[in-house]
């Protein structure tokens, strides 16, 4: 610690006794110019903060200005249905979403119905094998073990979305194709199971911390009152974690209804209202992706693609939210 | 329990087939060729190396423009700021900003970097179309906007894992806040934050939507470079204005809509795992290294 006191420091540290100095909080008199350069790095790093803060309301500002356009020639009933008058007068409701044609029609249900219809399958594929592994890595493995196949799962997860898009595309969607010969060879199941690469890391990791942060003695206890391992684990450990995992499976769930290339590549990118996990979807994300790159600026059709953009990051915010404030409660109750 | 076990390692078995299909498939065409060759004949022979230039000249500008702000902000956030609603908001908004979809962030930067800032910079220097519309330096904007909170949230872990006795050692031995921040904070976080650079690399490294419609090209002859000349002197540099080509937007382009998918197989698979081989070693270097952290704070 003694080379923090430079020469430089120790010639102002005289003059302070000239100048006029003032105490800090440590007692110490600190001159004038270090006073200001001091000042002059925190308003640097107060400034930096700024500049992030500022982006965070950027993307917010950006999103809604183009997005808010797309109800200035379509109502927002016109994202809900399309009302078509048939030659004999009756009127015929469709939900679709077909922007290009000459009568546009922006029904978004289609890319709802597409987006949970992968997601849901995704988050309980993934919350099945992912709080499983979570369980396996916090309660039963050994720790040496674990220093090992922790930095795995990390490493699954940074596997890069267009690579597992790429796979289910060529791979998966084949031997899937030729087991079960699904109606559509790209399909809302297919996708699901990509997904389900890119959730269940974060399931399993956000698992593990959760149920480690459980205090040992109620393991202790568990173990006192003549429980088994797994009547510990099923009956005390998981119920203690619970709102832990749940964040993680929201936060997954998220992470499903946000994730694009998987489903890009995937779904099969039709636009179809189905229960039928077997049928071609499209999400919301995929139909922006897909169609951002030839639609014309300041058209309907881009707006209403900045639209979905807005609904997108209005659902994943308060998702992440959500989350957040289930963790943040858990570390609260946690600290005994 | 066994379920639990044999779940894990069912979940390991089907990672490692997958890797194993792209390292098996794709480690025949990895040759210094394939590397470092233009792609011929409507992208069926040849080699990605335009892909693997425009990925490196992205992320670097990436890194050039997310690093310093998000470090700097993170040592306001922890060194600096008090804990207040604002603080805590902000806190908050950073966090929450992690995980809103990346597609969000493309069209943030089509928004924000392209219409905004690129149509009024033109406006304003006469370039005709030059900057308002898709290029390399847009690209690589949005992509920081989108690893900033990585960056942040992985630096303030690094800074908050700083012992406090250290730092009120060094303010007990009269240095101001400054010395302590550069003397004893910043060498204790630096492993921290460099493990978080690193996973912010690998992150731009790997996303493909946010690019998807901010200048990625489908095939360029020409790598992305200009050369800067003073007097005599000229050094290439990476051309800011240009398009570029990316190597996950190339897997993604070689899979969907090329012409001859299975002619293009081979190069597909190559591309692959070249991607994933970056990302990986990438990614082992952060883990190697966190883990090298703790043990060294847990001396301490």
């Amino acid at each position: 610690m003694t080379e923090i006191q430079t020469s430089d420091e120790k010639v102002e540290v005289e003059d302070s006794v000239q100048e006029r100095a003032e105490s800090s909080l440590y007692g110490k008199k600190i001159s004038l110019k270090v006073r200001v350069k001091e000042k002059i790095i925190e308003y640097f790093f107060a400034l930096n903060g700024a500049v992030a803060l500022i982006f965070i309301i950027l993307i917010f500002i950006f999103l809604f200005k183009e997005g808010i356009n797309a109800l200035n020639n379509i109502g927002l009933l016109d994202f809900i249905y399309y009302d078509q008058v048939q030659l004999n007068q009756t009127v015929e409701r469709l939900f679709e979403w077909y922007p290009t044609s000459s009568e546009e029609r922006y029904s978004l249900l289609p890319l709802i119905v597409g987006t949970l219809l992968t997601a849901i399958p995704a988050t309980l594929i993934s919350t099945f094998f992912g709080v499983a592994a979570g369980v396996y890595l916090s309660e039963i493995v050994n720790p040496k073990l674990r220093e090992f196949l922790k930095p795995m799962i990390e490493l699954f997860a940074s596997i890069p979305t267009v690579v597992l898009g790429f796979l289910i595309l060529v791979v998966g969607a084949t031997i899937f194709n030729d087991l079960f010969h699904p109606s559509n060879r790209l399909n809302a199941f297919i996708a699901s199971l990509g997904l389900s690469f890119v959730i269940i890391p974060i399931i399993a990791s956000m698992t593990e911390d959760a149920l480690r942060s459980i205090p040992t003695d109620l393991r202790m206890a568990s173990y006192g009152l003549g429980a088994t391992k797994w009547q510990t684990i099923s009956r005390v450990i998981i119920p203690a974690g619970f709102s832990g995992v749940s964040a993680s499976i929201i936060l997954g769930f998220g992470r499903a209804v946000g994730e694009t290339m998987i489903v890009l590549m995937a779904a099969g990118n039709a636009a179809n209202i189905t229960t039928d996990l077997l049928l071609s979807v499209r999400t919301m994300t995929a139909t922006i992706a897909a169609e951002m790159g030839e639609v014309s600026q300041g058209s309907d059709h881009y707006y209403a693609l900045f639209f979905i953009g807005i609904i997108l990051f209005t659902i994943t915010f308060f998702l992440n939210l959500i989350a957040e404030i289930i963790i943040n409660k858990m570390r609260k109750k946690n600290v005994f | 329990m066994g379920t639990t076990k044999f779940l894990f390692f069912l979940l390991a078995f089907i990672l490692l087939m997958v890797l194993g299909k792209i390292v098996y498939e794709g480690i025949g065409i990895i040759s210094l060729e394939f590397i470092f060759d233009e792609p011929r004949n409507n992208m069926t022979e040849g080699g990605i190396w335009p892909a693997i230039f425009g990925t490196l000249a992205v992320t670097t500008i990436m890194v050039l423009l997310s690093v310093p702000v998000g470090v700097s902000a993170a040592i306001y956030l922890s060194q600096y700021a008090k804990d207040t609603f604002l603080t805590r908001i902000i806190r908050t908004a950073v966090n929450n900003l992690a995980g809103v979809p990346s597609i969000v962030f493309g069209l943030f930067g089509l928004g924000f970097f392209i219409l905004f800032i690129g149509r009024n910079i033109d406006e304003v220097l006469g370039t005709g179309l030059l900057w308002g519309q898709p290029c390399l330096l847009w690209a690589a904007a949005t992509l920081s906007v989108l690893v900033l909170p990585i960056v942040i949230v992985s630096t303030l872990e690094a800074l908050i894992s700083v012992p406090k006795s250290h730092i009120d050692a060094s303010f007990g031995l009269g240095a101001t806040k400054w010395q302590t921040i550069k003397k004893v904070v910043f060498p204790q976080a630096k492993p921290g934050i460099l493990t978080g650079t690193i996973l912010a690399i690998s992150r731009g490294v790997g996303e493909t939507a946010p690019i998807l419609f901010l200048g990625a090209a489908f095939f360029l002859p020409n790598l992305p470079v200009v050369d800067l000349c003073i007097g005599d002197y000229c050094i290439p540099m990476i051309n800011p204005a240009e398009q570029f080509m990316y190597l996950a937007y190339h897997i993604f382009i070689l899979a969907t809509q090329s012409s001859n998918p299975t002619l293009t197989m081979p190069i597909q698979y190559g591309s692959t795992l070249v991607l994933i081989a970056i990302t990986f070693l990438l990614n082992i270097t952060a883990i190697v290294l966190r883990y090298k952290y703790r043990k060294q704070l847990g001396k301490i």
